[in-house]
């Protein structure tokens, strides 16, 4: 390109990567302004949201703490139930399947990409639509809400722990391998050893993610807190609204602070 | 340690870890003990089986009449929208809020009202969210894309701040030294060593952000989700399945774009 003599001038990326990030640029600006452009927004809504913000706070004050015995206390604590067995249930089917998705436990790669197959697909549903689908099949009630929950974790539990097991340095499967130990051995004194930590903070965070998530199930009719909010927002009862509010931002709270001691103490 | 110590009498070589094995039982014990009190039986998953299988067979197949089809696109293009909207209001707020939270830049009494903001925006579902801002500023698009954008806030927000507290503070002293003022600083120290980390947020919010802007809908906030609900609740599960199949497609392909743009910035 440049003959000896002349000036070379250096660049920092080629033209190639240029182009593509100017049509990256490009294509976000066209995005959001379309967007902008077609988006239906009915501004005499938007001119009335202090008022109306403004209401909904009078209506929500005072917070009517009475009614947390009567009416919240039981649906709480059936939200926490419906979190944790659904972790649990998530973490019993995720074991096997983030087993036969290690490619250096299982090694064969029909199994691999069959039980990777199952993960994404639990990933790529959301915990609502889960719930949808299992209310459809159970009914309402708590059991769809913790089948919604132990679908959607079986995915995000699986697919972090067949990484970490990935991972696992091979030295201690070797040497078992080399006694001759048989294969349950081997996985529980070989990788199991070396995986734990990273498998319980992984379900300890998963467990954090559902406390939040089974907070809202109730809204499709899975059982817990949120069937209390969607009755309680279907009365016009915002007082009562504000007490779940605060109830949930206080369980979430602590949810966050209990797993952030355990991990201190396990890892 | 003592002499008397034979082969018989020799620690074996892998201890029983008791704490563990009472722990795995009060694991299980708690799962038995809270199936009971939810009411999760073996009788009731069973006819739940019955009932899925009429429920699938009645999903088959699709539907994918015209009108069915229209209404499909117009909640799916204005999911499309809100998420779009608000990620870009989500990340152009959270820079700013990002920067001022990091504790190694700022003054305590700047990120402590800062980060309490962003554990605020956090705490909440999406949807519960959703609701408030329904209630703010009437149904439709606009209280979807405030409360994803709430959202967005509350996660990009989070981790700009950490990412900006684990930069090499050697940079922003070398151009400090030179008499920079505090823009430049920022654009020419710190910026450079967290936008690769930047992108990575950013682009997972958008997916993120798609994935909840087909939810908030349920609450009445806009997009497919209210489509979805009232299909789930006329029982027109032929509907709910083309729904569904055209979220998960959607959702395919961002991830292939978000594949695509975080090769560009590797």
């Amino acid at each position: 390109m440049t003959s000896a003599g002349t000036r070379q001038e250096w660049q920092r990326y080629t033209r190639r990567e240029r182009l593509a990030r100017f049509a990256l640029y490009f294509g976000i600006v066209t995005a959001c302004v379309v967007s902008l452009r077609t988006v239906e927004i009915i501004p005499e809504f938007l001119y009335d949201a202090p008022e109306q913000m403004a209401d909904l706070l009078r209506r929500m004050w005072p917070i009517e703490w009475r009614y947390y015995p009567k009416g919240v206390h039981a649906a709480l604590i059936e939200t926490l139930h419906i979190a944790t067995l659904g972790t649990i249930f998530a973490i019993a089917m995720a074991l096997p399947l983030g087993m036969l998705a290690a490619n250096n436990v299982t090694p064969n790669a029909g199994l691999n990409y069959l039980a990777k197959l199952l993960l994404v697909s639990s990933r790529s549903v959301n915990s609502l639509v889960w719930a949808l689908l299992f209310v459809a099949i159970f009914g309402p009630g708590a059991l769809a809400g913790t089948m919604a929950i132990a679908f959607r974790s079986i995915g995000f539990v699986g697919k972090l722990f067949s990484e970490a097991l990935e991972e696992a340095r091979p030295g201690p499967v070797e040497a078992l391998r080399s006694c001759g130990a048989p294969w349950p051995s081997v996985f529980i004194k070989g990788y199991w050893p070396q995986v734990e930590p990273a498998f319980w903070g992984i379900a300890l965070f998963r467990w954090d993610i559902s406390v939040r998530e089974s907070a809202v199930l109730g809204l499709v009719g899975a059982g817990g807190i949120g069937m209390a909010i969607d009755s309680a927002m279907n009365l016009f009862q915002w007082d009562r609204v504000a007490l779940m509010l605060v109830v949930i931002f206080a369980v979430v709270l602590i949810a966050e602070v209990v797993v952030t001691e355990i991990r201190k103490r396990i890892i | 340690m003592n002499p008397g110590l034979t082969a018989r009498t020799r620690r074996p070589a892998f201890l029983p870890n008791w704490p563990a094995r009472l722990a795995w039982l009060a694991l299980i014990t708690y799962a038995f003990y809270a199936a009971s009190i939810l009411d999760v039986t073996w009788e009731r998953f069973v006819t739940g089986l019955d009932n899925g299988m009429r429920f699938i067979a009645r999903m088959f197949p699709p539907d994918t009449g015209a009108a069915k089809l229209q209404l499909l696109a117009k909640g799916l293009y204005e999911s499309i929208e809100m998420a779009i909207i608000a990620s870009a209001l989500g990340i152009l707020l959270s820079l700013p809020i990002g920067l001022l939270a990091a504790r190694n830049l700022m003054p305590a009494w700047v990120t402590w009202p800062m980060r309490l903001f962003i554990a605020l925006c956090r705490s909440f579902h999406q949807v519960i969210i959703a609701i408030i801002f329904v209630k703010a500023v009437g149904f439709g698009a606009l209280a979807g894309i405030l409360a994803l954008t709430v959202a967005s806030i509350g996660f990009i927000g989070k981790l700009f701040a950490e990412a900006i507290e684990e930069i090499s503070l050697k940079q922003v002293e070398a151009i400090r030294a030179t008499g920079a003022p505090f823009m430049s600083v920022i654009a020419y120290g710190v910026l450079p060593q967290v936008l690769t980390r930047f992108v990575g947020f950013a682009t997972y919010q958008v997916d993120s952000n798609l994935r909840n802007s087909t939810m908030v809908g349920i609450v009445g906030a806009g997009g497919i989700g209210g489509t979805m609900f009232a299909a789930f609740q006329r029982f027109d599960f032929d509907f709910l399945l083309t729904i569904l199949l055209a979220i998960i497609a959607v959702i395919m392909v961002s991830e292939m774009l978000q594949n695509q743009i975080k090769k560009l910035y590797q």
